[in-house]
């Protein structure tokens, strides 16, 4: 075992994590570990834009920011989190443009933006450019600038460390265990901050978008050592997967005016959202989706339906809906335009499909996307523990794994780039003011004694169990019972199953016996974080007599703020799943019906 | 249409092999099923001690680099129905260290890149905004934005396995996406250092790189680039 000593210690090296570690090391002695080459991060896969008002294009403002996201919450985001976000959000984008990042422009040399699912113009109702994009890699660029400044400002980096567990002391933190890859070693870093900012765990699901390193560690860890989880039953769908591998078609593709078509060739979300039709809110088209293939109007009776940005079916509709240019002009687009925004999306149809989109239409289905719940924290990243707020000392958490909660029942689109850039950078500023007051916890007498069980347990077991085959079973009822439309029924089923799958985990096989790059156990380790979660989400959700956001019960379908204005906190004590509820914060607005 | 490949995969356990040999599985897979998919499949189903990375899955992150049938592409970027062949031959990635399986040692590769100097350079006090920058200067580094430090170039170029201490297309092209930015102001310097023995002469345009790139980056030519820079101490 081998122990290392710094400040501040940040887990997790994609956008929040290389934020954090900016900021930090900028006053204290910070270490960056990551189980992923920082560049492998799944921010790196963001596409579409991130959202802040800097009005390149047309009139904005944060306030109206603010309430969109207030609103695309359906009102559970916490709303003094949320303006804070949004007032920061345009020195947040400045600030990376000066790092360097490669904005797509205007024609003023400004950096672009684009209209954006549920980001509207406050006095029109009409949707509002606000996305700051590059091109529809922007969260590669994203990922690239700031790893090229940690570089240029020489942060350390631990890449292929994979952290196991959280060490606290008398209710303070002390430090992380870690395996390295390259040797299977255990290593132990003492530190006075750890910031968490390990992603999410949308591999739950079947259909997903999300990276294979997406197996929520962060929140399975904090779980085990007596950290609740926050709105769990919260899980974004994201509407555009691609038709079976669930890979992301950005929201970017309806900004530049694509549409969403059934089998009928009809356009279907002017029923569902006669206002903004396909710039509603992600749950709101997901469901919509969902409603159409049910009735029987998926492609040829399939399970996905058409999203069409060929240049004919854009200008079609873009006349039906007064669609102008900033300069006022009528909005047209040409192929070539297409294939200049968004190149990527081009190229993954071309590549898994055979499919082009200036040409076809792109065969999609909703798809596992984001995790609005996560480890509770307030809008510095400090995490919370309990119903009070409560802080625990020295721990912080930022990214997709945090739960501020920013995005409450549904996250809008842009606001997850930018949910990491601002409390990314907090979170680090407070964890090194932190540090640089407090003194070392004494690590416990045998720091790395509670991992090395879980491992020993996954060598050492009977092995009739195969992992895959747990995951796939696990996957499965999720994705039936756990995703965009709920029942009591099912989610007891999908519950039931789950911990079917938890007892069965206990005697699954590994086979690698080795040390070296050991990845068949790390694997299996991250599928019973998986488990773990998907039984805090299942059983999160039963317990939510309503729909909200991305929740969306058939028989419970009403928001409910009477009773259930309130967030979710989950605690795992031996095996069994307690809930509590904490307030929402509200100051401006007050919660009204949401229509787009 | 399910189909029956033989895939034949390079395995080397430093904790049990003296040497590298191959190992052959027979499975069924669907003419769109990625190579990764395979790989993962026999991973989870056959053998748990096959060792490869991967992580987003579908070309954007950059971990599966490998030699798919002699060439490098990514793993979970390539379709079955792309290789035209019911063999499929699974290599590590040439020029580095093999680790384990198809796990090689990427530390040199992330030195030559962090040895460019890749990051902006702009001291001049920042304005309140952003900078300002034009559709054509935006558009002159575009290409090079797009690397996903995979390395599937670096090491397809028999320039770098002849000569390790050769900067390598990755690290060019990361210096190339600075060079052209109007808003860098570190271009001379490293253009000094690509000036250097170890740096862009050793590029005999083989043009593998460019073939290699999953992000359809034109390596040769934004090596070219760089090399005319130099000799005519012109950035443009």
């Amino acid at each position: 075992m081998k122990n290392h000593q710094f400040d501040v210690v940040v887990v997790g090296a994609g956008g929040a994590g290389l934020m954090a570690a900016l900021h930090a090391s900028k006053t204290a002695n910070t270490a960056v570990l990551s189980k992923l080459y920082p560049t492998r991060s799944h921010t790196g896969t963001a596409q579409g834009g991130v959202g802040a008002a800097l009005g390149n294009i047309e009139e904005d403002h944060p306030e109206w920011h603010t309430y969109d996201t207030v609103k695309g919450s359906d009102y559970l985001g916490d709303q003094d989190a949320i303006e804070f976000m949004c007032q920061e959000a345009i020195d947040a984008v400045i600030e990376l443009e000066h790092m360097g990042l490669p904005f797509s422009r205007t024609e003023d040399g400004l950096i672009a933006q684009r209209p954006f699912g549920g980001h509207v113009n406050n006095e029109t109702g009409k949707p509002v450019r606000r996305a700051c994009y590059a091109a529809d890699r922007t969260g590669h660029m994203i990922l690239q600038t700031l790893y090229q400044q940690c570089i240029k400002n020489h942060v350390n980096f631990y890449d292929e460390y994979h952290v196991v567990d959280l060490l606290v002391v008398d209710g303070v933190t002390a430090g992380i265990v870690v395996i390295e890859l390259a040797t299977g070693e255990f290593h132990t870093f003492h530190a006075k901050s750890v910031i968490f900012a390990t992603g999410g765990h949308g591999r739950i699901w079947e259909i997903t978008s999300n990276a294979y390193a997406y197996t929520g560690d962060g929140v399975a860890i904090t779980l085990r050592r007596g950290i609740p989880a926050e709105d769990m039953e919260f899980f974004q769908f994201h509407p555009t997967g691609i038709y079976k591998l669930g890979i992301l078609i950005t929201e970017g593709v309806r900004g530049e005016g694509g549409v969403l078509l059934n089998d009928k060739g009809e356009r279907f979300m002017d029923e569902y959202a006669p206002t903004v039709k396909d710039l509603a809110s992600r749950d709101v088209i997901s469901r919509a989706m969902f409603l159409e293939m049910q009735a029987g109007r998926g492609i040829n009776g399939k399970r996905y339906l058409y999203l069409d940005v060929r240049p004919e079916t854009v200008n079609k509709y873009a006349v039906l809906d007064g669609l102008k240019r900033p300069d006022g002009s009528p909005y047209v687009v040409t192929a070539e335009e297409i294939l200049g925004k968004l190149p990527d999306i081009v190229d993954f149809c071309r590549t898994y499909l055979g499919v082009d989109p200036v040409a076809q239409p792109m065969p999609v289905q909703p798809t596992a996307h984001y995790a609005m719940g996560g480890i509770p924290t307030n809008m510095y990243g400090e995490v919370v523990i309990d119903e009070q707020n409560t802080i625990l000392p020295g721990l912080y958490a930022s990214g997709e794994v945090a739960c501020v909660s920013v995005h409450g029942a549904n996250r809008l689109g842009t606001n997850s780039l930018l949910d990491l850039l601002v409390f990314g950078k907090y979170s680090g500023i407070k964890a090194a003011e932190y540090a640089n007051q407090a003194d070392f916890t004494p690590l416990p007498a045998n720091p790395t004694e509670f991992s090395r069980a879980q491992f020993a347990a996954l060598r050492e077991n009977s092995g009739q169990e195969n992992a895959v085959q747990i995951a796939d079973e696990m996957k499965s009822v999720m994705n039936d019972y756990v995703g965009v439309f709920r029942t009591e029924e099912g989610m007891q089923q999908a519950l039931d199953k789950v911990r079917e799958l938890k007892e069965r985990f206990k005697q699954v096989k590994v086979q690698d016996t080795g040390s070296i790059f050991n990845t068949d156990l790390l694997n299996t380790w991250e599928l019973g974080n998986l488990i773990e979660l998907a039984e805090v989400t299942a059983v999160s959700a039963l317990a939510r007599k309503e729909s909200r956001g991305a929740h969306a019960r058939e028989d419970y379908p009403n928001r409910n703020d009477a009773e259930w204005m309130k967030h979710t906190l989950a605690w795992l004590q031996d095996g069994e799943v307690t809930l509590r509820y904490k307030p929402v914060v509200l100051t401006k607005f007050e919660p009204k019906e949401r229509v787009y | 249409m399910t189909m029956q490949i033989k895939l034949k995969v390079f395995r080397y356990n430093p904790e049990k092999d003296k040497k590298a040999h191959h190992d052959t599985y027979t499975l069924e897979a669907e003419p769109t099923d990625r190579v990764l998919d395979l790989l993962e499949f026999v991973k989870g189903q056959i053998d748990g001690t096959l060792s490869f990375r991967r992580s987003c899955a579908h070309g954007v992150c950059g971990s599966d680099a490998m030699r798919i049938n002699g060439l490098n592409r990514l793993a979970c970027k390539v379709l079955v129905r792309d290789l035209h062949s019911r063999k499929i031959v699974i290599e590590p990635i040439l020029g580095l260290r093999v680790i384990k399986d198809l796990i090689v040692d990427m530390e040199p590769f992330f030195d030559n890149y962090r040895a460019i100097m890749p990051y902006l350079v702009n001291d001049e006090p920042a304005p309140k905004r952003e900078r300002e920058q034009s559709n054509a200067q935006r558009e002159r580094f575009d290409d090079t934005t797009k690397c996903i430090l995979c390395a599937a170039c670096t090491t397809s170029c028999p320039s770098y396995w002849a000569n390790e201490a050769y900067l390598g297309p990755a690290a060019i092209v990361n210096a190339h996406r600075f060079i052209f930015d109007s808003r860098d102001r570190a271009g001379a310097e490293r253009l000094k250092i690509l000036n250097e023995s170890w740096g862009v002469y050793r590029c005999h345009t083989i043009f593998n790189c460019t073939i290699a790139c999953p992000r359809e980056i034109e390596v040769t030519q934004a090596i070219g680039e760089v090399k005319k820079a130099l000799a005519t101490g012109k950035i443009d």
